[in-house]
């Protein structure tokens, strides 16, 4: 049995790298310019003398998707710890309204700053995203302290969400500007116009915060045997919890400030993971989240580019599409489990 | 003294400003287990939370080995819990539900070294639950799972276990190899034991010392033979209808009214007898049973009238003669008595008396 829960995790780690590759791969060669794999791997070799091969891959595509991993993964990771820390199964920064406060916060400062004309920095949007997301995740803290049943807190999450996007689509009318285009793209969801200064940034506020998560998987899961217990077993539950807010507000607000908000991706793929592991050890759904939340991403985003191409879609519509009704059937299973 | 594991010096608990239980100064020695009995809502929950460092006392102090203050990390290694909360781990087998007692002793990332699984391996072979190793936490029974919780407490290797109404949910069988089991433990591993019980007959059985909550403190603190003798029980827990005997357990309140019927009982064949009445609401008188007659609180507890003879003396005339007045009385006399001998002869001769009259019905027929 030991055995065999080992080469399980061994098998679900090489199917996610593989799937990252594979995905990497078509995402690099679908597109409204075609490319053939010689091509590609001539450009990403250094031996191709075609310039606007070079700048489609390596200025175009190669960020975009380097987002949509990179965010993809942080995204599923903040869902994770919301589910452990609120004992619920389809919590996430999107139901949870986290993300819709990151988007108004975000909002605000960009329209502000086209007004007064500066031009906003990523570090700034991280930071409005960030200070969006902890209010409105102190207002579901407030919610969760009243209110012990699940469904409610999700349904005062969800409210909060359709709030916060009113008060923003109301920001984005009023504020008349030829740049408002941006940014009302921006506030449906996409990883597209993603430069390499971007990609920078992500990857270091990220990789920190995935680092620091991973190095909580211990308290972590004793945190999912109850609060109770996990005081007994020598967790500091005020750092505990101090700590876990403040990651998954990071994470969330690092994928709003950059592509907008993506909805589902934060229930759907831990979900799934656990599924694919048969276990929920923070310690393995941790780094199989990130992989996982990036693959599904990779795949939502080539699905978005291509699908109605030259449209594109908002990330945020494919996301919903293939994570709803993942959500949908973690409801009907728990249910069902519930009758048994 | 210093082979305390536990002492509490003046200690208030509550909520808030919500004082539930004050004033208690006790103890808790290795291999000993300290029951708590007590009305629901007297506190004992809130003073084992308190304990258990879960809930800050209002006043007071807990003191572990003597020292007070103790960091989460080491209170860790010193105590484990089994409360009364459900947990519902997602995808947890009991393996895993029991190596997360190992958590205290396991390094940053929490993977287990050859020595935790070892001791894992130990603490579910003892609470019997080793079969049930890749069976998935939440499909358990409520014996089961009670059971892997006391693994995951025991593989915390604690010097003090704290039990919080371990045996609610559980059955007879399974209330009572619980108990054995944590008996064993103290025994074996000279660990101290704090649980709260409401079952008074297993507290009687198990506890080393007794200690009662009432009225927001310690009533009493005692052995078992301390604590339930004479109407204690029954103050404890302001018992007003009905009645607790330390011996023949709980009764209902008994019948009022004229005796319709009377029993002739003795040497406990009369219980089942006496329930029955009460229970169809039927006012009896009994007699003449001995003061030290196995059913004579039963009796004492349900009939309208008994009639009563001093210990190892037989009937007397006036205790005859005083049954057989009542006994003229009722419109039926049962007989439960089976055995006759020096004794209680003149019982047998009210149960002639009976037969004469016409009265006697079988035992079996009401």
């Amino acid at each position: 049995m030991k055995f065999n829960r080992k080469s399980r995790y061994i098998a679900g780690f090489l199917l996610l790298i593989l799937c990252v590759v594979l995905f990497f791969c078509l995402n690099l060669l679908t597109g409204s310019s075609q490319m053939t794999l010689s091509k590609m791997l001539e450009v990403l070799t250094g031996n191709s003398s075609d310039t606007t091969a070079q700048n489609i891959l390596l200025r175009i595509r190669l960020p975009r998707l380097s987002a949509a991993f990179l965010l993809g993964g942080a995204l599923s990771v903040s869902g994770f710890l919301l589910q452990c820390f609120f004992g619920n199964p389809i919590a996430g920064p999107f139901v949870l309204g986290i993300s819709s406060g990151a988007k108004l916060a975000v909002a605000l400062v960009m329209v502000t700053a086209l007004q007064i004309g500066i031009s906003v920095s990523s570090w700034m949007m991280v930071l409005a995203s960030f200070l969006g997301a902890m209010l409105s995740m102190g207002w579901i803290l407030l919610i969760s302290r009243k209110v012990r049943s699940m469904s409610l807190l999700i349904v005062s999450g969800v409210m909060l969400g359709y709030i916060c996007s009113a008060v923003t689509e109301l920001i984005v009318a009023f504020a008349d500007d030829a740049n408002i285009v941006n940014l009302h793209n921006w506030s449906m969801g996409s990883f597209s116009g993603t430069d390499w200064q971007d990609v920078r940034l992500m990857t270091s506020i990220i990789l920190l915060c995935l680092l620091l998560t991973f190095l909580m998987s211990k308290p972590l899961n004793a945190y999912q045997l109850g609060e109770a217990y996990a005081e007994n077993m020598g967790v500091n539950l005020k750092k505990f919890r101090i700590t876990i807010i403040l990651l998954s507000s990071i994470l969330s607000a690092c994928v709003t400030a950059f592509a907008g908000p993506v909805s589902f991706v934060g229930v759907a793929v831990p979900h799934l993971m656990k599924t694919l592991f048969g276990t929920a050890k923070p310690i393995i759904i941790i780094p199989a989240s990130f992989l996982g939340g990036g693959v599904f991403c990779l795949g939502c985003d080539l699905l978005a580019r291509n699908l109605f191409a030259p449209t594109e879609l908002s990330i945020s519509t494919v996301t919903a599409v293939f994570g709803a009704p993942v959500v949908i059937w973690i409801m009907l299973h728990r249910s069902m489990k519930n009758y048994e | 003294m210093s082979d305390q594991l536990l002492r509490t010096e003046n200690l208030i608990v509550g909520y808030g400003r919500h004082i539930i239980v004050q004033g208690m100064d006790f103890s808790v020695n290795p291999g000993e287990i300290v029951t708590l009995i007590g009305a629901n809502g007297a506190g004992k929950s809130t003073l084992l939370k308190t304990i258990a460092n879960q809930l800050a006392p209002l006043a007071g102090t807990v003191y572990l080995h003597d020292k007070a203050g103790i960091s989460e990390r080491e209170l860790a290694k010193i105590m484990s819990v089994v409360l009364t909360v459900r947990i519902d781990p997602e995808l947890m087998t009991c393996e895993d539900v029991v190596s997360s007692g190992r958590y205290p002793y396991t390094g940053r990332l929490g993977i287990l070294s050859e020595n935790d699984r070892q001791k894992v391996a130990e603490a579910m072979e003892m609470t019997h639950v080793t079969e049930l190793r890749e069976r998935a936490f939440s499909q358990l029974s409520d014996g089961q799972r009670q059971r892997v919780m006391l693994a995951r407490a025991v593989c915390q290797e604690p010097e003090i276990l704290v039990l919080d109404e371990p045996t609610s949910f559980l059955d007879m069988k399974h209330k009572l190899e619980l108990l054995m089991l944590i008996r064993r433990l103290t025994e074996e591993k000279q660990i101290g034991v704090i649980v709260s019980l409401h079952e008074l007959e297993l507290a009687e059985r198990v506890s080393d010392r007794i200690l009662c909550i009432r009225n927001g403190k310690i009533d009493r603190t005692g052995t078992p033979g301390e604590i339930f003798k004479d109407d204690y029980i029954r103050e404890l827990y302001q018992i007003s209808c009905g009645s607790y005997h330390p011996v023949t357990g709980a009764e209902l309140e008994a019948v009022k009214g004229k005796p319709e019927i009377f029993v002739i009982g003795g040497g406990g064949m009369g219980i089942p007898v006496y329930r029955r009445l009460q229970r169809q609401g039927i006012p009896f008188a009994c007699g003449v049973l001995h003061e030290n007659d196995m059913e004579y609180p039963v009796a004492s507890a349900l009939a309208a009238e008994v009639m009563t003879e001093k210990a190892f003396e037989p009937v007397s005339e006036i205790q005859f003669q005083k049954a057989a007045a009542v006994l003229e009385k009722c419109r039926n006399v049962i007989c439960a008595c089976t055995a006759f001998g020096t004794m209680n002869q003149k019982n047998f001769e009210l149960l002639k008396l009976a037969e004469t009259a016409g009265k006697l019905i079988k035992n079996q027929i009401l």
